[in-house]
């Protein structure tokens, strides 16, 4: 058995009698007080996370325009259009088109700040340094944790801490000095609430958290909460709702590419499988991600098979993401269906315990984004 | 007779000539929030550790093995309403169903709550 590695909070977690799970290498909370309790708690007041095994990285170059540049030859985003102090969603492509990860990035002045997912980061980092080096410095920052602060009750919680974080509109980035700590904040998160990422050095990370949870309003939320609020709020898990056989269109991202990078932009194309991305944005793609609404109480969970009616037929699609939206009070998912059936409304039947059970394809977010824009 | 056990974490208690099953408090918490319980049909005919009843927690889909032979003679519907009556009350209100044992040998086998409560450690 390998090591589990720890983040600078896991004794925290463990003296707060977290459950704790071996997630992307790391020994993880799955759950504090429960997953209900944690989810609901998080859309009505606020919670706290855990986010320390992704991983940050800075990219610095002659300048901000530099870095941009050579970091738009890995993402089909507008990196170079971003203005100082904001963040925006990226993804890396491969020569096929298909996503090899989602991301943040941020224009933090004179450099770029990245923020990967746990189960890509080595990969992520040995693209980019293969990629960018030596024009451009690719730093792994592993000495500081990232916490996340969820939920309407945030801003009141961290604005008491230092109030420059209730001028932050969603998506800004700012440093911001909070319980003695130099941190590094952006308005966003992953649960569908507003809330703030917070970039804060390891040795100040377990006294930041201590101060945050002092605040009656605040939770800890471990990652089973976590996965149940991005699911009701429409985003996609990294290896489960899009992958490197997904492209952008299919995977519905399709706002993530700006115009500026699309056929007929001004800086068209330039990064890996364009080709096929832009191809695809055009023609349309022949599948689809969805939500999708099972009829009955029996959450439908991810590898679940769908077809067109009750009986024979072809596999048509597969549930990507699915379970129990505790806001929603139903079960929910996502998948992938024909594009001729991801109209909303259409029902397709998903097969569970042999047999198959109507799902509605339905509008994501299954609950409504609450940032403040 | 008192409670028994097994080690699949279910619960029996005689009642009349019936005996009420239903999963622990231990298992429930293991679980966690039950969100989705399907029963059998009343009057199905079951055999020892034949899956009868489906539970669905927030984490997971479990299966609960009937504990003897015998026939459903009543299932608790009010589980389907409000699947978290497992977790607020395992060994009371959240019961799962009633059955008519043909075949009580295999009870002997199982845990009183001492032995149980040590099984859990």
């Amino acid at each position: 058995m390998t090591d589990l590695l720890k983040t600078p909070l896991h004794a925290l977690h463990v003296e707060l009698g977290a459950k704790m799970v071996p997630f992307t290498g790391y020994d993880m909370p799955v759950q504090f007080a429960g997953i209900m309790g944690e989810h609901l708690h998080t859309r009505a007041m606020a919670g706290l996370f855990d986010v320390s095994h992704m991983g940050q990285v800075i990219l610095r170059g002659e300048d901000y325009a530099a870095v941009a540049a050579a970091f738009e030859t890995l993402v089909p985003v507008n990196v170079l259009g971003l203005r100082e102090g904001r963040q925006r969603y990226g993804l890396f492509t491969n020569d096929r088109g298909g996503i090899l990860d989602d991301l943040m990035f941020a224009n933090r002045g004179d450099h770029l700040f990245v923020v990967v997912n746990a189960a890509c980061k080595e990969a992520d980092i040995a693209r980019m340094r293969a990629a960018l080096e030596p024009e451009i410095s690719v730093t792994y920052i592993e000495d500081r944790a990232l916490i996340a602060l969820q939920g309407p009750a945030a801003e009141g919680v961290l604005a008491a801490m230092n109030p420059a974080a209730a001028e932050m509109r969603f998506m800004d980035v700012a440093t911001l000095e909070l319980n003695g700590a130099e941190c590094w904040v952006s308005r966003s998160g992953y649960t569908g609430e507003d809330g703030y990422e917070i970039s804060v050095p390891a040795e100040a990370a377990e006294d930041l958290a201590r101060a945050l949870l002092a605040h009656e309003d605040v939770m800890p939320i471990g990652l089973g909460a976590r996965d149940s609020l991005r699911l009701e709020a429409g985003l996609c898990l990294y290896g489960h709702d899009i992958d490197e056989d997904t492209l952008p269109a299919e995977g519905g991202l399709v706002w993530a590419i700006q115009k500026v990078r699309r056929a007929g932009g001004e800086r068209e194309g330039g990064f890996p499988g364009a080709k096929q991305v832009l191809a695809q944005i055009v023609e349309g793609p022949e599948r689809k991600r969805v939500g999708l609404r099972p009829e009955g109480r029996a959450p439908m969970r991810e590898g679940v098979e769908l077809f067109a009616g009750t009986e024979g037929g072809e596999v048509i699609g597969k549930i990507t993401s699915g379970g129990f939206g505790p806001t929603v009070g139903g079960p929910v998912a996502m998948g992938y269906v024909p594009a001729g059936m991801a109209e909303p409304g259409t029902v397709v039947y998903g097969e569970l315990r042999g047999k198959r059970l109507p799902l509605t394809v339905t509008k994501l977010p299954f609950v409504a984004a609450n940032f403040k824009r | 007779m008192e409670m028994k056990y097994t080690e699949e974490h279910e619960w029996l208690l005689p009642e009349g000539d019936l005996m009420v099953v239903g999963i622990t408090a231990h298992a429930a918490e293991q679980l966690g929030d039950v969100v989705f319980v399907e029963l059998p049909d009343v009057g199905t005919e079951v055999t020892k550790d034949e899956e009868v009843v489906v539970i669905e927690s927030v984490k997971a889909a479990s299966d609960i093995l009937a504990p003897l032979d015998g026939e459903i003679v009543e299932v608790n519907e009010a589980l389907v309403e409000n699947p978290g009556m497992v977790n607020e009350d395992a060994t009371g209100a959240g019961w799962f169903f009633k059955m008519k044992v043909s075949d009580a040998a295999p009870l002997d086998d199982y845990m009183d709550e001492a032995g149980y409560k040590k099984f859990i450690g």
